[in-house]
């Protein structure tokens, strides 16, 4: 058995070599599938708060994948198009900065996870999974038919957006940024475990009414865990939406909601790099087996049955044992 | 707004209400008895209306497509029960989500494979096409009629199985209280199996009676799937009289709200605004009604108190 830290740290190291390597010996397009990979895993991650620590099968994080992607739809296109949106109380030009679209899908995705989590968090179990399911549902329907913003076609941004002080055109750069994402969002993540929040959150997963009669309030617990999961995926979706400089209502479809879930699952449920070898493995998987054969999903099926069935814990669990021994 | 058009659209309502309840009735059951999410009912749904293709276009009868359907999916219901389902009922809820979204990539996939990704049709028969006139005058289809009868048919039959019959009993007994009726001697793999293939069969029947109004394809599962899932949420999961009537609120307010919102809209809005408002709204309808019972009744509107 290998020792968790120490497989995570080859872990970033592989996953930071990769586009480097691509970089020397002029392939941008590995880049762009490790960008692809760094920006589903730093999705995987927020919701492995909320499914992993906090115990909550979201089957809706595609709500905030959207909301996220949307964010940076809405103001770019309002941006390229000098077309200020009229709020009624306020006029927005619009935006092509990334720190400002991460900022607003960052807010706009933690509101909607406040929102969604206080409603969604009186049900618990398959109630649970199929209220979250409804609520990215209704986002999905109501993309579609929002005509000012491409309806079914979405909205194109010709030019990817800005950082200060980067050329995020160029693929290593535009890499450099979402694994920066990434890396700060695992930071937290594991800071968030570590510290009392974490703890009294572990708690409320395992036994919520002892953590009723130290006085803390589980729901709560979990609600914040909820807010902090859809605020991360909020980000990875303006990312995501950056990297392709497309948005379109199937970033709320529930197939992303179920493959975030399988990210997890794959590299190991509720362990810190889970989620990052679950999206390496997703988008590896993708290539390879899809320049092979354009029935890939019959091969993904069947590992993701004998996961389930045969490989407990995923991965991490195979290659450094059940969680709480490493 | 004529009478004439809110019958027709309430009979519509109806038709893909009882549709929608062979869907939630085999999905509620399984949930009830055995504590399974099935993602991959819609699968079976879909193995039916191929069935139903496969055998329209090789005998030329309805019927034999109709039986064809039901076997089909029945079987591809044990085989998926006794390889797969058998394995996750004492998992958690997240492992059979998971286990069967990977059915449904397996079946889409596989059903691609042998019959390729242009859609099929299942013609409707001479002896059931053709409008019909109501009472009063109204022109309405002769199958969207047989459909509520067949619907309401299943209904009786399975309400008829589940309070009249020793499988029945054995049935509600699995949802009470299953280690029990194991220790009295039912075999219970037998029954969990029964219940997984009758199940499967009534999705594929519904798959092979929508396929022939809509087109039979990969993928026309997952949109009834969701639907269903509704449907027996808003009813209270693991109540068939819940599934019923869920289904039927379900259909009502999925085909008026399509007709109606709108032309409420259109009463203050510009056209244009009101078709793009009311159709959005008329598709969250579904959801919001959802959301709605679960937050006043956090166990669906039939379900048992948590």
């Amino acid at each position: 058995m290998i020792r968790e830290r120490h497989l995570n740290i080859l872990l970033l190291a592989g996953f930071l070599a990769v586009p480097l390597y691509a970089l020397a010996v002029d392939e941008p397009f590995t880049i762009t599938l490790a960008t692809r990979a760094a920006i589903l895993a730093l999705a995987a991650v927020g919701l492995n708060i909320a499914l992993g620590w906090g115990g909550l099968v979201s089957f809706g994080h595609a709500a905030f994948f959207g909301i996220g992607g949307y964010s940076m739809g809405i103001l770019a296109f309002h941006a390229q198009n000098y077309m200020p949106l009229d709020l009624g109380f306020a006029v927005l030009e619009g935006t092509k900065s990334m720190p400002v679209i991460w900022l607003v899908a960052t807010l706009t995705s933690a509101l909607a996870a406040l929102a969604i989590g206080a409603l969604s968090l009186r049900t618990s179990g398959v109630y649970f999974i199929m209220i979250t399911l409804a609520f990215a549902q209704m986002f999905y329907y109501f993309a579609i038919s929002w005509s000012r913003y491409g309806g079914e076609d979405g909205i194109s941004i010709y030019v990817r957006n800005e950082f200060p002080g980067l050329n995020t055109l160029a693929p290593i750069q535009f890499f450099g940024l979402c694994f920066a994402a990434l890396l700060l969002a695992l930071w937290l993540n594991a800071r968030l475990v570590a510290s009392p929040f974490g703890l009294a959150l572990n708690a409320a997963r395992q036994v919520p009414v002892r953590v009723q009669t130290v006085g803390l309030d589980p729901t709560r617990l979990k609600l914040v865990a909820f807010v902090i999961s859809g605020a991360i995926t909020g980000l990875a979706g303006a990312l995501f939406a950056d990297l392709n400089r497309f948005v379109s209502p199937s970033m709320f479809s529930w197939h992303l909601s179920g493959e975030l879930i399988v990210l997890i699952i794959l590299g190991g449920v509720g362990r810190l790099m889970g989620p990052v070898i679950g999206a390496i493995l997703f988008v590896a998987l993708d290539h390879i087996l899809g320049g092979w054969t354009t029935h890939w999903h019959i091969a993904l099926g069947a590992i993701l049955l004998g996961v389930v069935l045969f490989a407990r814990g995923g991965v991490i669990g195979l290659l450094c044992g059940p969680k709480g021994q490493a | 707004m004529s009478t004439i058009l809110i019958i027709e659209q309430v009979l519509n309502g109806l038709q893909s209400g009882v549709m929608l309840f062979l869907m939630a009735a085999g999905l509620t059951l399984i949930f009830g008895v055995m504590g399974l999410i099935n993602l991959a009912h819609g699968s079976l749904y879909m193995v039916g209306a191929f069935a139903a293709a496969a055998v329209a276009g090789a005998t030329g009868s309805f019927l034999l497509a109709l039986l064809g359907a039901l076997v089909a999916a029945a079987v591809a219901g044990v085989l998926v029960e006794m390889l797969v389902i058998r394995r996750l009922y004492a998992a958690d809820h997240l492992d059979q989500v998971l286990a069967t979204f990977a059915l449904i990539l397996i079946f889409s996939e596989g059903t691609r494979l042998i019959f390729g990704s242009f859609p099929l049709y299942l013609d409707i028969p001479d002896w059931l096409s053709g409008p019909v006139t109501l009472p009063g005058g109204i022109q309405y289809p002769l199958y969207r009629l047989a459909l509520i009868g067949a619907g309401l048919a299943v209904a009786l039959t399975l309400w008829a199985l589940i309070e009249r019959t020793r499988i029945g009993i054995q049935i509600r007994a699995g949802e009470n209280d299953r280690e029990m009726i194991a220790a009295l001697g039912v075999d219970i793999s037998r029954l969990y199996t029964l219940i997984f293939a009758l199940g499967a069969a009534l999705a594929g029947l519904a798959g092979a009676l929508v396929g022939a109004i809509q087109s039979v394809q990969v993928g026309m599962g997952e949109p009834v799937l969701i639907l269903a899932f509704v449907t027996i949420v808003i009813g209270g999961i693991g109540s068939i009289k819940g599934a019923f009537v869920g289904a039927l609120l379900v259909g009502l307010t999925q085909t008026l709200g399509s007709v109606f919102l709108p032309a409420f809209f259109r009463l203050f809005l510009d056209p244009a605004t009101a078709m793009s408002v009311g159709s959005s709204l008329a598709n969250m309808a579904v959801y919001i009604l959802m959301s709605l019972v679960l937050i006043f009744r956090p166990t669906g509107l039939m379900g048992a108190r948590a």
